[in-house]
């Protein structure tokens, strides 16, 4: 794979997020290029073109979602750009902002004159308020430019861009949720149809896309759709962040170009170095914690011995049996010494505390799984729970408005199929399973 | 009602009403409430609430209604400090718990609970997108990464000196 950092490349150039700096180094080269030159249909033909798929974990291709919005004359349409980042494993989109804000307002200007949307909105998770201001400061500096406001670069075309903020709670970021708060409402999701697409904020066409997404548009209007799709491999076109953490010896946020092998994402010292304290590797959450928990021995290898590699294809090969999601690339590893009934304890409590309560299936079914998993974890699970376990797990999947039931059943329901031997160590032996560091092993699975 | 925010404050949420259409106010409501939070007293009152309400001309329910459902926002009096330590799966992987721990011993407090002086509040939040920075915890506007015991008990010392509070808001 070719090292290509696009979203990334300048960052540790000093003062980036001075307009000035960002300019230098071919900044807003995007916005001129729509405006004078491609005009809006031809900027969403090239984001099609490149293949692009949504960055907040879905992975469906922005370009379509785009060429879905109501274009009906006289009604408003709204760009949003959600940065409400709170998928447990992630954290890419604040390193971005924070270390290089003006390509996300770069990317902002394009993509709305692209849907010819006059008002837009970068709805920020509310304890990143840091993160704002350095989004309000970008937002100010390509006003004094002349890149937003009125009559842009002399087009006719006006743009309001504004930064807006959450509070608190992980149900926004899934879009009609984001909707609802951007309202000024509790974040409950809505019943779809009808999408955003059609009626979205305030009941308006409207299109919600995450940061990692509308960053790259500068680099693929100034490139060509083309271009970036001969990046990465097969469908899994470009480059993606990945947000690095656990028990390795180099967390942090690696932008790769799609299609590296997972093993050497995991060992190579360019990316997360290896697994820390020269310990062995038992699991991977590839994709955030929603995504199914792979044992090491299924993550650098499909079922068929092939290499896994880091795109949404390969690492979901062998479906939920064997494979997984590449997610929003919240990428966590687990050491020999980490006890899955604990870290799937900890999810489930996750889950409970954010679901919004609106659908019985999730409001109820996540607190059920939290509390048989917390008796499970401290010695008072029976035999019976695990095949409990699995029958809520699968009573919530499918069954409610938004993807938060599948997110918070998807993690009990893969660490009880790969590691079922460790729920069924920890019944059967309380007393040994609750010892400070115990652990259940299993040499087949470790790496 | 009689006005609770300053002059200052009112004009911060006339610059919030502003990034919304006509008639679409209440979408600064997000905003406003973690204004009152910061300006007055640290924790929205049902007095406080009720006068976000009248500023927005909306019903005070749909006041209450956000506030409870947002995590950020504190119903019940807290101390001069949230100390706001992650707790979710990553950070849990790299020390959150055992940091927790210790500063429940160093406080005195269990998490969820107040230091008798009103200075301390600790509490296990969820997910705060500082995975690769663990253990981490917030603290206002701030966040506190790659914590260990050393930096814990400098952080504490420090915010024993500072007289003002910095809380957050936008």
């Amino acid at each position: 794979m070719g090292k290509i950092k696009i979203l990334t490349k300048d960052i540790g150039t000093p003062n980036l997020q001075n307009i000035d700096v960002y300019i230098s180094k071919g900044g807003y080269a995007s916005v001129e290029k729509a405006i004078k030159t491609l005009g809006p249909d031809a900027v969403v033909e090239e984001v099609k073109k490149s293949g692009l798929r949504g960055r907040g974990g879905a992975g469906f291709p922005t370009g379509m979602k785009w060429s879905f919005i109501d274009k009906t004359p006289g009604k408003s349409r709204y760009l949003v750009c959600n940065a409400d980042e709170s998928e447990p494993g992630t954290f890419k989109d604040r390193y971005l902002m924070a270390e290089n804000p003006h390509v996300l307002i770069e990317g902002m200007i394009t993509s709305s004159f692209a849907l010819g949307a006059n008002r837009s909105y970068i709805y920020v998770r509310g304890e990143l308020i840091y993160v704002v201001r350095i989004l309000q400061k970008a937002i100010d500096e390509a006003k004094a430019k002349g890149y937003l406001g009125k009559n842009i670069l002399g087009s006719g075309f006006d743009l309001d861009l504004n930064v807006t903020c959450g509070a608190g709670a992980y149900i926004c970021g899934e879009e009609t949720a984001l909707i609802e708060s951007l309202e000024g409402k509790r974040g409950n999701p809505r019943i779809k149809p009808p999408f955003p697409a059609i009626a979205g904020l305030w009941g308006m066409p409207t299109v919600v896309n995450n940061v990692e997404s509308i960053a790259a548009v500068p680099w693929i209007v100034v490139n060509g759709g083309e271009e970036y799709a001969k990046l990465g491999i097969g469908k899994s076109t470009g480059t993606k962040l990945i947000s690095a953490g656990g028990h390795i010896n180099k967390p942090g946020v690696y932008e790769i170009e799609l299609g590296v092998p997972v093993e050497e994402f995991i060992y190579s010292d360019e990316y997360c170095g290896g697994i820390w304290k020269n310990r062995k590797l038992k699991a991977v959450v590839a994709g955030g914690s929603s995504v199914p928990i792979l044992p090491a021995n299924l993550i650098t290898k499909t079922a068929n011995g092939e290499a896994r590699l880091m795109s949404y294809e390969s690492l979901s090969d062998g479906g939920f049996a064997t494979g997984t999601m590449l997610g929003s690339g919240g990428f966590i590893a687990y050491d020999e010494t980490a006890c899955i009934v604990k870290n799937t304890w900890n999810f489930a409590r996750f889950y409970h505390h954010e679901s919004c309560g609106q659908c019985s299936p999730c409001r109820e079914g996540t607190g059920w799984m939290e509390k048989v998993l917390h008796n499970i974890e401290h010695g008072h699970g029976k035999p019976s729970d695990i095949d409990l376990l699995v029958d809520v797990a699968k009573k919530i999947e499918g069954n409610t408005i938004c993807p938060l039931g599948d997110a918070a059943a998807w993690p009990v329901a893969s660490a009880v199929r790969h590691f079922r031997d460790e729920f069924e160590w920890h019944i059967k032996n309380p007393s040994a399973a609750t010892q400070p560091g115990a652990v259940f092993r299993n040499e087949a699975v470790l790496a | 009602m009689k006005p609770l925010f300053s002059e200052e404050a009112l004009a911060i949420v006339e610059k919030y009403v502003a990034k919304f259409p006509e008639g679409k106010s209440k979408s600064a409501i997000i905003a406003i409430l973690h204004l009152a939070q910061a300006e007055l007293g640290g924790w929205l009152s049902p007095e406080v609430m009720d006068y976000v309400a009248s500023i927005l001309k909306i019903e005070p329910i749909e006041v209450y209604e956000v506030a409870t459902f947002y995590s950020q926002y504190y119903t019940e009096p807290v101390g001069k400090y949230v100390l706001e330590v992650c707790h979710t799966g990553p950070c849990a992987l790299r020390g959150a718990d055992e940091m927790i721990s210790y500063m429940e011993r160093k406080l005195g407090i269990k998490k969820g609970e107040t230091t008798a002086d009103g200075l301390f509040t600790l509490k296990g939040v969820e997910c705060l997108a500082a995975c690769g920075s663990a253990p981490m915890m917030q603290c206002g506007l701030n966040y506190h990464e790659n914590l260990n015991e050393q930096s814990v008990d400098v952080l504490l010392e420090e915010f024993k000196k500072e007289s003002k509070v910095r809380r957050p808001f936008c």
